[in-house]
């Protein structure tokens, strides 16, 4: 009987770790604002709406216990980001990171991409364990040794020393975004990578800084005539040609790159016909899409809208393939949700390393996971009670009305302020990253 | 607008309520469809009321979220559109203009202000009622379930305050909460006043933007934040001074980016600005945004975009 659900086998997900501060006391600085693993799984950064990155590091298993995974540790912390202010608006532009995206390793540094509102910056992150020692015109403090007492040449040696890990910036990509940047996406080319505002798309290369190719501009001419907003881009995995985009009317649109200089003009156009059932003054709102994910392998992709997830095939446009509930029992309290601004809450969804599975968050500190194979789904909650030791997490449920079942918890007791928004899953194993506020969570399965 | 007082039923879904028969044989139908359209109207109306006063609650620090004010701005026009068809629209509009005023109606630019400045310090501008009859509404009234009479859930749980969170880091609508509104208000006075010296000085080199006579149609939901005229004759000097402006200045960046320099309005005037009918309004809030706006344009040509 498998119990758990995600990856298809007999997956049990267990806690592993928690990082933040368990003070009851947030500081709105410590919010966590996005988490990504690198491509090999190595590295784990977040962002945070201070401007700060964290990054941690997989430790290797220890050759006594082999069965249980390796632990993250920090690695690296840098301030990203600055508040700036706008004197020009009289506005403040926020240091909180939105995004952070890796480049694939090239050689022992490595290099993220992290952005703000409106600046994107590339980070190098290098390992420093070695010092050279013995200098010929300097001694070991740095003075200067005097030239007249030097009477031998020496060749300098490197010596261990404690690790240091640097963190610099080595590019500053800024003043190419009017509006709040809301994407970036590493190309595959490795060479471009793309940032996405509320109405436009910019095309940039690595290399440089001041320039950007602007390859959407949604933007009407008449300001008063702005009825939808871009909400999220991503690049093709393999086609360095392609990406998508998708917007607050819950489309999504793939554009090619060699069709035109200018993607305005979209190649395929995905869009699910509205249950004219369901319609109510709250529609609109509840498709807008708050993330775009393809598959790994390229041939899908996934959406998320405010109470469902989709998985289109990209030769399919006039519906997606599956569609999963995240927390259809909201649909009932959308007024109050809109009242609280709840409804405006712009979840992540994300692909596990195969395909097989897919994962996104919801209210009072649940996430939810999907197997699109067996197509059945598990609700699991990020908090500190189930935060022993690999304990095995237990599967949660919201009870619809009528009797509530013991251990169930009702619709109107769920915490709205305790909103999962950002996960992330290993490139390769069965180990998650959850931000529940200010705390990170780490999750495995058992097996192995 | 609603005689206070006047309990409402609010069930939460925001669906057209379909006469189920679910009311009991006791009710006729004609008077059941009446009654669950009334409430249908009653809970549009809460919702355009809320729409609006999220629109105009701007944060004052940082540029407030397009995507959220775009889609609050198009659940704005979907409710006057349908308002429009079934005639509701109209008679608002006109209940809301014979309810003006006429103090309020000054031509003079700077008397304006700062009318504007002693209007909102009165008290007038977010209007109590919006705040509390929601509140009322959305804390005290209890919404059934669809589909489910026996369980009644209560809906003030629904915007809960974690034990843990203080009031102050509350996420809830910043109109849902008393101090935060009082904030609200205490700082668009402390701007207001600073745009009433703006706008005398301003007003004499003439290039204040105001609107002109043109009209605008039902279907352009952002002109302008305005204070509508009823119809008072105007003044051929004045409009003479304000010939020149280009109206383009009202896009909807100065809607939605923030109102930090505009003088607290209430959803009503704002609601006027909606409607199509009446004859030549003065602004001021957006008049005093117009140097924003251009710095805006100018940055934008800077920055390339």
């Amino acid at each position: 009987v498998s119990a758990g659900v995600a990856g298809g086998n007999d997956f049990q997900w267990c806690f592993s770790q928690v990082k933040g501060a368990i003070d009851e006391d947030v500081a709105e600085a410590d919010i966590i604002s996005t988490v990504e693993f690198n491509y090999s799984g190595e590295l784990l950064a977040t962002g945070d709406k201070g401007g700060r990155v964290v990054i941690f590091q997989h430790e290797q298993e220890s050759k006594n216990r082999p069965h249980l995974r390796g632990e993250y540790n920090v690695y690296s912390t840098f301030q990203s980001h600055e508040p700036e202010f706008d004197y020009l608006k009289s506005l403040e532009i926020e240091e909180k990171i939105n995004k952070i995206r890796w480049l694939p390793q090239q050689n022992a540094a490595h290099f993220l991409l992290s952005t703000n509102d409106k600046t994107i910056k590339l980070w190098k992150i290098s390992e420093r364990d070695k010092r050279a020692e013995g200098y010929n015109l300097k001694d070991e403090d740095g003075r200067l040794r005097d030239p007249f007492r030097i009477t031998s040449l020496r060749v300098p040696v490197l010596m261990p020393m404690d690790l240091m890990v640097e963190a610099s910036p080595r590019r500053i990509f800024a003043n190419a975004h009017t509006y709040h940047i809301n994407s970036i996406s590493v190309n595959s080319d490795h060479e471009t990578y793309l940032s996405a505002d509320d109405l436009r798309i910019n095309l940039w290369h690595l290399e440089i800084t001041d320039r950007s190719f602007n390859i959407v501009d949604i933007k009407p001419a008449n300001m008063e005539e702005l009825t939808e907003v871009i909400t999220a881009a991503e690049c093709h995995p393999h086609q360095c040609n392609v990406f998508v985009y998708s917007s607050s009317k819950g489309t999504i649109r793939l554009c090619d790159m060699r069709a035109a200089a200018l993607c305005d003009r979209h190649s395929k156009f995905f869009e699910e016909p509205e249950d004219p059932s369901s319609r109510s003054f709250f529609s609109e709102i509840i498709s807008s899409i708050s993330d775009v994910k393809f598959s790994h392998s390229g041939r899908y992709m996934m959406t998320r809208d405010y109470l469902s997830v989709k998985v289109w095939d990209l030769n399919m446009e006039n519906r997606p393939v599956e569609t999963y509930q995240v927390h259809e029992y909201l649909r009932s309290k959308l007024c109050s949700l809109y009242e609280n601004d709840c409804i405006f809450d712009k979840f992540e969804c994300c692909w596990n390393g195969s395909d097989s599975a897919i994962m996104t968050g919801s209210y009072n500190n649940f996430f939810r996971m999907f197997d699109r194979n067996t197509r059945r789904d598990i609700t699991l909650e990020a908090s500190r009670e189930s935060s022993k030791p690999r304990a095995t997490l237990k599967p949660r449920k919201v009870s619809t009305g009528g009797k509530r079942k013991k251990d169930e918890i009702s619709v109107d007791s769920l915490d709205f302020n305790k909103k999962i928004l950002h996960t992330a899953w290993h490139p390769k194993d069965n180990v998650i990253a959850v931000a529940a506020t200010n705390n990170l969570y780490i999750f495995q399965d058992k097996i192995n | 607008m609603f005689p206070k007082g006047t309990k409402r039923k609010f069930s939460d879904s925001g669906e057209e309520p379909v006469p189920s028969g679910d009311p009991g044989p006791v009710v006729s139908s004609a008077a059941a469809a009446r009654t669950l359209s009334s409430s249908y109207s009653l809970q549009r109306q809460s919702l355009l009321d809320m729409s609006l006063i999220k629109l105009q609650l701007c944060h004052m620090l940082v540029e407030p979220n397009l995507c959220r004010s775009v889609l609050i701005a198009n659940t704005v026009r979907q409710i006057q559109e349908e308002m429009t068809q079934d005639g509701t629209w109209q008679i608002m509009t006109q209940a809301l203009a014979a309810a003006q005023c006429p103090a309020d109606r000054l031509v003079a630019t700077e008397v304006l202000c700062r009318q504007t400045d002693a209007a909102a310090q009165a008290g007038q501008s977010p209007k109590p009622f919006s705040v509390v009859g929601l509140e009322d509404g959305y804390r005290s009234e209890e919404a059934v379930m669809e589909g489910d009479v026996e369980s009644e859930v209560n809906m003030s749980t629904l915007s809960p305050v974690s034990p843990q969170l203080t009031s102050a880091s509350y996420l809830a609508g910043p109109f849902g909460m008393g101090p935060c509104w009082e904030e609200e208000e205490e700082e668009c006075d402390e701007d207001e006043e600073e745009d009433s010296e703006e706008c005398v000085s301003e007003g004499e080199d003439g290039d204040r933007d105001h609107l002109t006579a043109d009209s605008r149609t039902g279907e352009q939901v952002f002109g302008t934040f305005e204070i509508k005229h009823p119809a008072p004759p105007p003044d051929p000097a004045l409009e003479e001074l304000f010939s020149d402006v280009d109206p383009s200045y009202y896009d909807l960046d100065t809607v939605l980016t923030g109102m930090q320099s505009a003088p607290k309005m209430g959803p009503y005037d704002l609601l006027e600005s909606l409607s199509s009918h009446g004859p030549t309004a003065l602004s001021s809030s957006s008049s005093c945004r117009s140097d924003l706006n251009e710095l805006d344009h100018i940055m934008e040509i800077i920055v390339g975009s």
